[in-house]
């Protein structure tokens, strides 16, 4: 019966017009027209969203875990790439 | 590392208030007591659908049964939420299905006692879902990422059942005689129930220290039950409703009411399945999945025919 | 007299809303899978909401003083004008969608129509209430289509719940002399106009389902008479427990 399962889908919504979409959650549908649709009655009752993707969570690829510290910690020592490394005499406005 | 330094950084990580998330390094068994309280949690809202359930084709008015129905669907969404929170454990949703199935999983004992009269289903949204609320509010702040993150948007639209519930006991308890009678019977049956949610005292939770130790539970049963008692007895003051406890009563000292010792062997029989109407829910949920199999291998079968003519 | 046509035709409508939501509300708790479970509740809401409206404004030309609920809960069963169709059981999951697919594929047609109406309320209900059907709609011919084309169980249910439904599906189109008194003033639309969209959907459908239409044209109606089948009883009996056992109470 296992087999049998419906794949998961992630599913992510924009709020409204102008912001991204963002993940709210996941669902199992038999494919994306159904996915779409479920993800519409599970997860937009409230009027939370004005588009939805969904993709197939097998479709996803994320980084792994063991590799946290060589992907993500060399940006931490690159602080000049944050506007507040730079020193702006007083006086100086709008910048 | 070594699994003790590991356990270690897992503990001060937890200590630190950082959320534990399904790729992180977890112990065995965190990620077990976890897969367990969250499909608990996930059968309670889908099981908790049927009593109300029995009660949409008879609601007494248009609101009201939209209301219900609207309430009732939340619970399965709840539900459905906190099986997605389960599968990123690595167990999917049929697996804790058929552990709910085989009665090797449990789900809220509240739900194995009968919805009789319309007032039931005002009374469930009170306390029932008071209750739970109490819970759940504590569970926002729970060290599992996605459990956490379920439970915020869970309590987001619990919000509504609890106020609805009482709302409809407002009616009857303002109504007529017979409406505030059916009130108080329905008070009278749910409210030590409704007490045993919070599940064994604290002297008997077999779980209670560790999980409280990773932060997957953020305060002890008897701590949360006893917020509910004193949270309630106001709000049945202004239904003019008797909480059925001749014990019950204010205590200067402590702080909080002092309320009566619950009926632990009631507790615990229909914990073990022999309350009112464990073998009807569960027999619900089987049917409901026996007879739903074909629609699910219509689809998986429809959607495989797609894609190989696709790639055909 | 225009106010009663008009009257009884709205009450039509508010009707046949009323019982298949009512119908629909039974699955609650009981979906073949919870995301179902979910899309079936949804549909019911809206079509509460819908006998709402319509009843609304049923109350509003009977000039009685009636409101929604009294209209939808204290009436005798011959005073109930939904079609037989609505009424029939949920049966299995493939009886439940189909009877939701004949339906909408009507009422869309029909909403679309009464939008065009000069009776202002009913084309503002009907404005509202054409973006849920056509989603109904939707959501329905997706499950008809993967009935018909996904195992050969689902699609033996499928057909089987189209050559047991088919029968009721011309009282749809039911007209009588009151309908003929709109139609002339122009208030509502002809129903063979909104049979013609009606058989298109229903054929376009089936052939991408790979699902046959009866052969048998026999049909029948009655329940636009206030004459219905022997499920209406129970039917109603559920819905006016609490109005009948506890009369004239608030809720």
């Amino acid at each position: 019966m296992s087999t049998n399962e419906w794949p998961l889908w992630e599913v992510f919504i924009r709020s409204k017009q102008g912001l991204n979409h963002k993940h709210v959650g996941s669902l199992r549908a038999p494919d994306a027209t159904l996915a779409l649709e479920n993800a519409r009655d599970v997860y937009t009752r409230r009027s939370e969203g004005i588009s939805i993707w969904v993709v197939e969570s097998a479709h996803i690829h994320a980084t792994d875990i063991d590799d946290v510290a060589s992907f993500f910690e060399p940006s931490d020592t690159k602080i000049y790439r944050h506007p507040t490394f730079y020193e702006v005499p007083d006086g100086v406005k709008h910048m | 590392m070594t699994q003790a330094e590991q356990e270690i950084r897992f503990q001060e990580k937890i200590d630190r208030e950082i959320k534990i998330e399904p790729n992180d390094w977890m112990p065995d068994e965190y990620r077990q007591t976890l897969i367990r309280q969250i499909s608990q949690h996930a059968h309670s809202e889908v099981v908790g659908m049927l009593p109300e359930g029995n009660w949409i084709t008879r609601a007494p008015n248009l609101r009201r049964k939209a209301v219900l129905l609207a309430k009732v669907q939340d619970e399965a969404g709840h539900g459905l939420y906190l099986y997605s929170a389960v599968e990123t454990l690595g167990t999917s949703r049929e697996q804790t299905i058929d552990d709910l199935h085989s009665g090797k999983a449990k789900y809220s004992s509240i739900f194995n006692y009968p919805a009789l009269t319309w007032a039931d289903i005002g009374t469930i949204g009170w306390l029932v879902d008071g209750a739970a609320i109490m819970n759940q509010v504590a569970l926002c702040r729970t060290s599992y990422g996605p459990y956490a993150r379920a439970m915020v948007k869970i309590c987001k639209e619990e919000s509504f059942h609890q106020r609805q519930g009482y709302e409809s006991l407002t009616k009857l308890c303002n109504g007529t005689p017979q409406q505030k009678a059916m009130a108080q019977d329905a008070m009278n049956r749910f409210w030590w129930p409704a007490l045993m949610m919070f599940g064994p005292s604290d002297a008997d939770s077999t779980h209670s220290d560790q999980s409280i130790k990773w932060k997957i539970k953020r305060f002890t049963n008897d701590e949360l039950r006893q917020n509910f008692v004193d949270a309630t007895v106001a709000q049945a003051e202004i239904l003019g409703l008797t909480i059925p406890d001749p014990n019950l009563k204010w205590n200067e000292a402590r702080g909080h009411y002092d309320f009566s010792e619950i009926n632990w062997d009631e507790f615990w029989q229909v914990v073990k399945g022999n309350g009112p109407c464990n073998k009807e829910r569960l027999a619900a949920r089987v049917k409901a999945k026996e007879e739903g199999a074909w629609v699910r291998e219509a689809a998986s079968a429809f959607a495989k025919k797609r894609d190989m003519k696709k790639s055909a | 007299m225009q106010e009663s046509a008009l009257f009884e035709y709205v009450l039509r409508l508010s009707d046949d809303s009323l019982i298949l939501g009512q119908r629909l509300g039974e699955w609650c708790g009981h979906g073949p899978i919870l995301e179902e479970d979910i899309a079936l509740t949804n549909i019911s809401l809206d079509l509460i909401g819908q006998a709402i409206s319509l009843y609304d404004f049923a109350a509003e030309l009977e000039g009685k003083g009636r409101n929604h609920d009294q209209l939808a809960y204290l009436r005798y069963e011959n005073e109930y004008k939904n079609v037989l169709l609505v009424e029939q059981p949920n049966g299995d999951f493939a009886m439940t969608i189909l009877r939701q697919f004949f339906f909408d594929a009507f009422r869309l047609p029909l909403y679309e129509a009464l939008m065009q109406s000069p009776v202002a309320q009913l084309a503002a209900i009907a404005a509202k209430s054409v973006k849920e059907t056509r989603y109904h709609l939707k959501h329905t011919s997706e499950w008809v289509i993967r009935m018909g084309d996904g195992t050969e169980e689902s699609h033996q249910r499928a057909q089987a719940a189209i050559d047991h439904l088919w029968r009721f599906t011309n009282e749809l189109f039911y007209e009588d002399a009151n309908d003929h008194t709109l139609q002339a003033e122009q208030k509502v639309p002809t129903m063979a106009h909104i049979q013609t969209q009606w058989m298109a959907t229903v054929t376009s459908v089936l052939q991408e389902a790979t699902l046959e239409i009866p052969k048998n044209n026999w049909k029948f109606d009655g329940g636009r008479e206030g004459r219905h089948s022997e499920h209406m009883g129970y039917l109603l009996s559920d819905l006016q427990y609490m109005q009948r056992a506890y009369p004239n109470m608030e809720w």
